[in-house]
């Protein structure tokens, strides 16, 4: 070998090296199936050409096995994850327990908490300090078909009452020409009816537990809530609504299907986009109320964490400042335009007119977030967080079999008396057992 | 004598067992059909059979998205590295108890069926512990371990009742030659039991791929098989019916070419022994 070759060998190798020390950073990124990040993904390219020395591997799973993969690493410091996709419910679960790192430090000097929504923000912070960086975020709303309200000779005002609701959904059903009044959540489960109905239900004065943490499902109040939406959706709703999520109610109001919808404010996309049959006959407004200082509408957030078991938490804390800063919204807003930028977490987007004039659903979805409260979610004081869930472990077990009792209800196999009861004793019950 | 089958019984019969047929396959053909729509139309009410227009987008976005090779090699590498281990475990253990039963040999043989019983997620955390201080987390020869140890009952099960049906007159003939246990085993009954460990092979390697509760949560990535890669196709928010079937009928085709291939000893191993 001579020289020549010799040098030129060994710079090859030192090269590959080099290359070597630089990708030295693998994370990996649980995350949720939804467009969003399915889109985050396809813009990695932006990440990796500004942060050549880290490694992104994705593992994308649907939401519930997520949760039950992420609980089941977190839970054990498994360490298999470096960033987790994780719901407004769990992070101040986890915050409290240890398991997650706090994000007030080590972030990007770009990333600016200050403009993140405060009632988005409000539900990921535990002792002041915030623990997920909020990557989309969301409410619920009405939705409804305007050339349906006109034919009813009503008018949807911005801010519906039930009572209104009620009527408009009865005058707008056609059941001969297959057109349903409301359509709303009925399959059972803590994040499907239990979250429209726990909502609804903070419309009505009705709470999950008092101060003591006794269960309140024999209150008149949840009665009211419970009799008011069975009746509702005896007169107006959909055939088999108890099965109904809301995949099964979208495709109903894709289809022209459903006067009104009831449901998460990312469906506005949906609704008004390529695939839907009325997506020029769609209408906005605040979810309902009662006359009692709160609506029936959820907050929810799809965020970002570290695992305290992560050995890539520098890493992971670069990826999650890339992921949900206002550079992102930008990167996407050029690439797909401003209308498919992640919505509900920064008032900067807000305050962009190109976003404004892009998503025309915008303003309600910002009014919607901005009349939720995760610290004050009911008409009476209560001792927990969450507007469509109680932030406790125990929650998505008991409220999952509430849910099982309420959709039986809605199927006809039980009166709302007996589910409401059953509701009761088995809350009690769980409560007692988990030592409150 | 036998009752003659007159044409019209044969006919009723053929219908049938047609029906039935087409009713099972009835879910593979809609997932099928599904996986070359668009979102759209895949959720169209009412639905659309055969004329729509045909697109392999769904497989595309599938491949664009997932390591399907990688997810596949797993499955493959699980499934059969699973069965064979399990096999080599479960000949000697079901041949102990077929030719040579002691006292308790029902009893063992019900016992190790009873752990099938077993909630698997009541030993969800020991295991995970376990495997983390083995380091074994998201690795294939943990997997290939773990589903050896959950399919074991029904191997032995299965051989045993296939060894059964060997004449233990044939071995002891062996014996008498001079063979030793090992040769016993190695060069008579094993070539007389060809076609009943092959059945019980193709039969546990479908239930090894098809395993979707520890082949989901212990792995992260590089382990990960099909089961995993079937799970991110879907969403609770959302249109995805058609780029999950596709994903479906990108992880179910290998096991149902190889089902295809091999019908005939899978029916022999399903109605052979016990419940023939």
């Amino acid at each position: 070998m001579t020289l020549k070759s010799a040098l030129l060998a060994a710079s090859a190798l030192v090269g590959v090296a080099a290359t070597g020390a630089l990708a030295e950073t693998t994370i990996t990124v649980a995350t949720v199936n939804n467009g969003d990040m399915i889109r985050m993904q396809g813009l990695m390219d932006d990440f990796n050409a500004k942060h050549p020395d880290i490694t992104v591997e994705w593992v994308t799973l649907e939401e519930n096995v997520l949760r039950q993969n992420v609980t089941t690493d977190i839970s054990t410091g498994g360490g298999a994850y470096d960033i987790l996709t994780i719901g407004t419910y769990e992070v101040p679960i986890w915050g409290a327990n240890g398991w997650l790192v706090s994000l007030d430090e080590g972030m990007s000097d770009d990333w600016n908490a200050d403009d993140l929504l405060p009632a988005i923000a409000g539900g990921l912070t535990i002792d002041d300090k915030l623990y997920a960086a909020p990557f989309y975020g969301e409410s619920s709303m009405v939705m409804y078909r305007t050339d349906l309200m006109e034919a009813a000779g009503m008018e949807m005002p911005k801010a519906p009452t039930w009572e209104f609701i009620r009527e408009a959904a009865a005058a707008m059903t056609d059941r001969d020409a297959g057109i349903n009044g409301i359509c709303a959540r009925g399959k059972a489960g803590w994040g499907e009816n239990m979250a429209f109905l726990t909502a609804m239900s903070n419309s009505f004065g009705a709470k999950w537990f008092d101060e003591d943490w006794n269960a309140q499902f024999d209150s008149e109040a949840w009665a009211n809530t419970l009799d008011f939406y069975l009746g509702m959706m005896e007169e107006s709703g959909p055939n088999g609504a108890a099965n109904n999520g809301f995949n099964e109610n979208l495709t109903l109001f894709q289809q022209g299907k459903c006067g009104m919808w009831i449901d998460a404010t990312v469906a506005a996309s949906f609704v008004t986009g390529d695939d839907s049959t009325v997506a020029d006959k769609v209408g906005f407004a605040l979810a309902p109320d009662n006359g009692l200082g709160k609506r029936g509408n959820w907050l929810w957030a799809w965020s970002l964490a570290i695992p305290a078991s992560s050995d890539n938490q520098d890493a992971a804390k670069t990826f999650i400042s890339w992921a949900t800063s206002q550079g992102y919204a930008e990167l996407v807003a050029s690439k797909e335009g401003w209308a498919n930028v992640p919505p509900g977490t920064r008032t900067s987007l807000y305050e962009n007119e190109k976003y404004l004039e892009a998503a025309p659903f915008a303003q309600m979805t910002l009014d919607s977030i901005l009349a939720a409260d995760p610290q004050n979610p009911t008409v009476d004081p209560v001792p927990y967080t969450g507007v469509q869930f109680v932030a406790i472990p125990e929650f998505s077990g008991i409220a999952t079999q509430v849910g099982q009792q309420f959709s039986a209800a809605l199927a006809g196999q039980q009166t709302a008396e007996e589910a409401l009861a059953n509701a009761q004793e088995l809350t009690t019950e769980e409560m007692e057992a988990a030592g409150y | 004598m036998a009752r003659a089958i007159t044409p019209r019984k044969k006919l009723m019969w053929t219908v049938l067992a047609w029906g039935l047929g087409l009713l099972i396959f009835f879910p593979i053909l809609w997932t099928f059909l599904t996986s070359f729509k668009s979102e759209a139309t895949a959720i169209s009410d009412p639905p659309v059979w055969f004329f729509f227009d045909w697109t392999t987008e769904n497989y595309q976005a599938v491949l664009e998205r997932s390591n399907y090779p990688l997810a596949l090699s797993n499955s493959i590498a699980i499934a059969v590295g699973s069965t064979l281990l399990g096999i080599v475990i479960a000949v000697p253990a079901a041949w102990a108890m077929a030719f040579v039963p002691g006292d308790r040999t029902k009893d063992v043989l019900l016992w190790m069926l009873s752990t099938k019983m077993l909630p698997a997620v009541g030993v969800l955390y020991p295991l995970v512990l376990l495997a983390k201080w083995l380091g074994l987390m998201d690795s294939r020869l943990l997997l290939i371990v773990i589903l050896m140890l959950i399919n074991l009952p029904i191997i032995v099960w299965m051989l045993y009742t296939y060894f059964r049906e060997i004449p233990g007159e044939i071995l002891e003939a062996a014996r008498m030659d001079g063979a030793s246990l090992k040769d016993e085993i190695l060069y008579v009954l094993t070539p007389m039991a060809v076609p009943g460990i092959a059945s019980t092979i193709l039969l546990n390697i479908i239930l090894a791929w098809n395993e979707a509760f520890w082949t989901i949560l212990l792995t992260t990535v590089d382990a990960a098989p099909l089961t995993k890669f079937i799970a991110s196709f879907s969403a609770p928010e959302g249109l995805f019916y058609a780029k999950l079937s596709a994903a479906s009928i990108m992880a179910i085709a290998p096991i149902l070419i190889m089902g295809w291939f091999s019908q005939k000893q899978l029916v022999r191993g399903l109605t052979f022994g016990a419940v023939k």
